[in-house]
């Protein structure tokens, strides 16, 4: 689809989301405790933040929710039966002002849920979600979108992209169909667009991404992982912050006759993820789990998905208790 | 810290210890935990306000015993998990060096075991001040007001096991989270779960928590699960007259019983 | 919802048989007679096999293709899953979902030998090939079949060890550890590497599958490499932590390998490709 450009005045946007959450779900930043920013359900407008550097977590929850119930069961012995997930019930859900980095990373973990096998339940969540991104006129030291191949306002994984105007109104990017019905049913809030200034800020360059995957290609044996990683304490903070890890586990929980398998968060820098039967665990100690958690990310998902998994947004460097800091890790692995 | 560097660089020169665990400047102004085997390199140790992770949590850790004996860069709160980890049989006191750092981040010298405990002895060892302050106003709370204080805390809960993970006192190889025979706590990530295993981390904890408040403090959303284990901690003092870590013989609080126990806890 | 990837078919326990003290093989048929239908599977592939209530488990299936209409599984009891299926009567319902990953090319063996090598319960991942081989016997030149157990009780499928022997055209060696033997026992006592070696079987046109805990695999392979085998005709399963079966929980990731997906069958010249990490 060609994309279109237009503007949307600052007094529109709290009609335009209004408009949006008549027969939506809105999914929105709001300030939280502490100076943190976090994803709220159907916050009102006046709540609504738009000047936010990052969220504490990802919203990657919309389409990939911490826990995922994937089959019903009745366990009767000789008569077991096993109901199915109604996903027409999943509703639809209008995702309001993510940064580029969180938006790009639904592709991710397309490449991820949907190559080979599709999984429906992502598919169906995905296919009921409307992306409204914003791009960034604040950042910090944490952010690295430049060195993945991303900018402050790259286009995406958003159905709109609302771009900052130095004179307070936004830059509409209508950049796929769902974005366009959004133009079409709500025209009156848009005008022409004319090359008004944008307000963006500016992340510098850290790594060249290419240049990492080819490094890491002969890097399994360096002694780096050990060295680099011996303060890691082996949490899933980095993961669980993470918008494009997708690693998960599937449980059964019962009461009684009934019960429910769901699919829930993982991480492989847990040590018992890898662990067999046996006893037998092939990634034993943390180096190993952590050279995996890069790895994974910049060399074996570019030639296997197609896609790196990483879109810079930093999360984990700023919840990592111990400073793993990743961008710095790729600057120094882009010259071992 | 000229105390702090040139006892390490002797330490390591002299091959008394093969690593020295301390802190170095981290990346965006943080300080992070170094693992130093050079001495050439001692002069990347730092020690300010910003080393605050409890670093004993490393003595546990494979890799850093794979070097053999250790000096380790020690706070008041690193000392009292050394004397739990010594006490609990994780460590062995021959194996480490105590670099001893004062509450006004002067270098002491820890000659042995003796010295640390002597040194213990002088500190105060209840909660931190502001950790108190808190407390005290969760205590004043009614139960209903408490548990609703705690549930909007514990939903936040992703189950990352960062406060786990960061506390020295955690070093089962598989926690009792992870066993499933039966499966004590649900594995996913939700209200029930997550309160589920707070208590039971603080229970785990009781009478062995130091009030480092290292858990609260690697927690990515910001739940003060420290307040848990802190008021844990509080209790075994109320009851036992017992504060963690004092010396190396620590005896099970939990699991000991005497004859002169107050028992009104059972209620 | 038409296609849930992750809901499995209702299966009834046909029959059980004990293997070992520890040990147990499942006959399952399908609940519904569609679903038995449609179903096929390859020689080489697992699946996911499940106790509502308590979860899901990957073990092959360890029935030949050759025989339709049930799939059978062995599974020792390890863990919460595997001790729920073993307290389980004929006639129960459990879950199964697969077939997954790939299959042994049995098509590129025809015309060839096969040197089957196997120890203790890493048998069931290789019956089903040996099974299917043994159906179209006549596609293939010599079979040899090593097996090995700790001890007599450890050996499993030995009502069908006996079946084997008794075939005039498979060689059949078993063999127990030392101490592992009993007054009656017949065959070889001592490790499975060394009876192969005392063996010799010949490398010239002949495939050897070895499947068995990492330490005999380990002291097997310089074994098969001194008797002439070459890596790309040495195969064996691997058997990583799995649980989704598609290659998206991430489990089974040896470097840009998925085992589920690309695997459990590789050959020892793309083991040697990868990462040390199964």
């Amino acid at each position: 689809m060609e994309t279109t450009s237009k503007t949307i005045r600052k007094h529109s946007l709290e009609k335009l989301y209004a408009s949006l959450a008549e027969n939506r779900k809105m999914y929105a930043p709001v300030a939280e405790a502490d100076n943190r920013i976090g994803y709220k359900y159907n916050p009102d407008f006046s709540e609504v933040i738009f000047d936010h550097i990052q969220s504490t977590l990802s919203v990657k929850n919309v389409v990939f929710p911490r826990v995922e119930n994937v089959i019903f069961y009745t366990n009767n012995k000789n008569d077991s039966t096993v109901t199915d997930v109604d996903l027409n019930k999943i509703p639809e859900v209008v995702l309001w002002g993510a940064h580029p980095c969180d938006t790009a990373a639904y592709d991710v973990l397309r490449s991820i849920f949907c190559w080979d096998t599709k999984d429906e339940f992502f598919a169906k969540r995905l296919e009921k979600l409307v992306v409204i991104g914003l791009a960034c006129h604040k950042s910090d030291a944490h952010c690295f979108c430049t060195s993945v191949g991303l900018s402050p306002d790259s286009t995406k994984g958003s159905d709109i992209l609302l771009v900052p105007l130095t004179n307070g109104d936004y830059k509409a990017e209508i950049l796929t169909e769902k974005g366009n019905r959004i133009l079409t049913d709500f025209s009156g809030l848009f005008e022409p667009y004319q090359d008004e200034e944008t307000k963006l800020t500016h992340v510098e360059q850290q790594f060249d991404h290419k240049q990492v995957t080819q490094h890491l290609k002969e890097a399994f044996e360096n002694p780096f992982w050990v060295e680099n990683s011996l303060r890691c304490i082996g949490c899933g903070a980095c993961a669980y912050v993470c918008p494009t890890c997708a690693c998960f586990d599937i449980q059964d929980e019962a009461k009684g006759k009934n019960g429910k398998r769901y699919r829930s968060w993982d991480s492989c820098g847990f040590g018992l993820f890898t662990l067999h039967t046996s006893g037998h665990n092939p990634r034993e100690v943390q180096s190993q789990r952590w050279r995996q958690r890069i790895l994974h990310k910049f060399s074996y998902m570019p030639e296997r998905n197609a896609s790196l998994g990483c879109v810079g947004c930093g999360r984990c460097s700023r919840a990592c208790p111990v400073d793993m800091n990743i961008a710095e890790q790729l600057q120094a692995l882009q010259s071992i | 810290m000229i105390n702090l560097v040139s006892r390490a660089d002797e330490l390591l020169e002299s091959k008394a210890v093969q690593v020295v665990i301390g802190y170095e400047a981290g990346s965006t102004g943080k300080a992070r935990p170094a693992f130093i085997t050079d001495p050439s390199k001692t002069g990347s140790l730092i020690f300010d306000d910003r080393c605050v992770q409890n670093l004993a949590v490393y003595l546990t850790k494979k890799e850093v015993r794979y070097f053999g004996k250790a000096a380790i860069v020690a706070t008041l709160p690193i000392m009292r998990s050394i004397m739990m980890l010594i006490s609990e049989q994780q460590v062995f006191a021959e194996n480490i060096v105590v670099l001893g750092v004062s509450a006004e981040g002067k270098y002491i010298d820890i000659a042995g075991i003796e010295v640390m405990q002597q040194y213990i002895a002088t500190c105060d060892l209840g909660n931190p001040a502001k950790d108190q302050e808190t407390l005290a106003m969760l205590n004043k709370m009614s139960t209903q007001q408490k548990f609703d204080f705690w549930q909007k805390e514990l939903s936040k809960c992703i189950k990352c096991y960062a406060c786990r993970q960061a506390c020295p006192m955690c070093y089962c190889t598989r926690c009792a989270v992870e066993c499933n025979q039966p499966q004590w706590i649900p594995v996913q990530s939700n209200l029930h779960g997550n309160t589920d295993w707070h208590i039971l981390r603080a229970m785990h904890l009781a009478g062995r928590c130091i009030s480092c408040g290292e858990c609260g403090r690697a927690c990515p959303v910001n739940i003060p699960c420290h307040l848990l284990t802190m008021h844990m901690a509080d209790q075994v003092h109320n009851y036992f007259n017992v504060y963690a870590g004092t010396t190396d013989k620590m005896s099970s609080v939990m699991s000991t019983f005497e004859p002169n126990d107050k028992e009104s806890f059972i209620q | 919802m038409c296609n849930n990837i992750y809901k499995p078919y209702l299966m009834q326990i046909d029959q059980i048989i004990d293997e070992t003290s520890d040990a147990k093989t499942f006959r399952l048929k399908f609940k519904n007679p569609e679903e038995a239908e449609k179903f096929t599977f390859k020689a080489g592939q697992f699946g996911e096999y499940s106790v509502f209530g308590e979860g899901e488990s990957t073990f092959c299936i360890a029935s030949s293709p050759t025989r339709k209409d049930y799939i059978e599984c062995t599974f020792r009891k390890a863990g919460r899953v595997t001790n729920a299926l073993a307290n389980m009567e004929v006639g129960d319902t459990l879950g199964f979902r697969g077939p997954y990953g790939n299959t042994f090319p049995i098509e590129e063996w025809e015309g060839k030998n096969l040197l089957y090598i196997a120890g203790g319960i890493a048998l069931p991942p290789m019956r089903c090939v040996i099974w299917n081989t043994i159906d179209l016997r006549h596609k293939y030149k010599d079979i040899t079949i090593v097996y090995g157990a700790r001890s007599v009780a450890d050996l499993v499928y030995k009502h069908e060890l006996k079946a084997w022997e008794e075939m005039p055209d498979i060689r059949l060696i078993t063999t127990v550890d030392p101490g592992g033997q009993t007054p009656d026992w017949k065959g070889e006592i001592g490790f499975v590497p060394m009876v192969l070696e005392k063996a010799a079987p010949s490398s010239e046109n002949t495939v050897a599958i070895l499947c068995g805990p990492p330490v005999m695999i380990k002291f097997t392979m310089p074994v098969l490499k001194k008797l002439g085998f070459k890596d790309k005709d040495i195969f064996t399963t691997l058997e990583n932590r799995m649980k989704c079966g598609f290659g998206k929980c991430g489990r089974c990731n040896v470097g840009k390998v998925f085992v589920c997906k690309d695997g459990p069958v590789f050959t020892n010249e793309q083991l040697l490709s990868m990462p040390m990490e199964y």
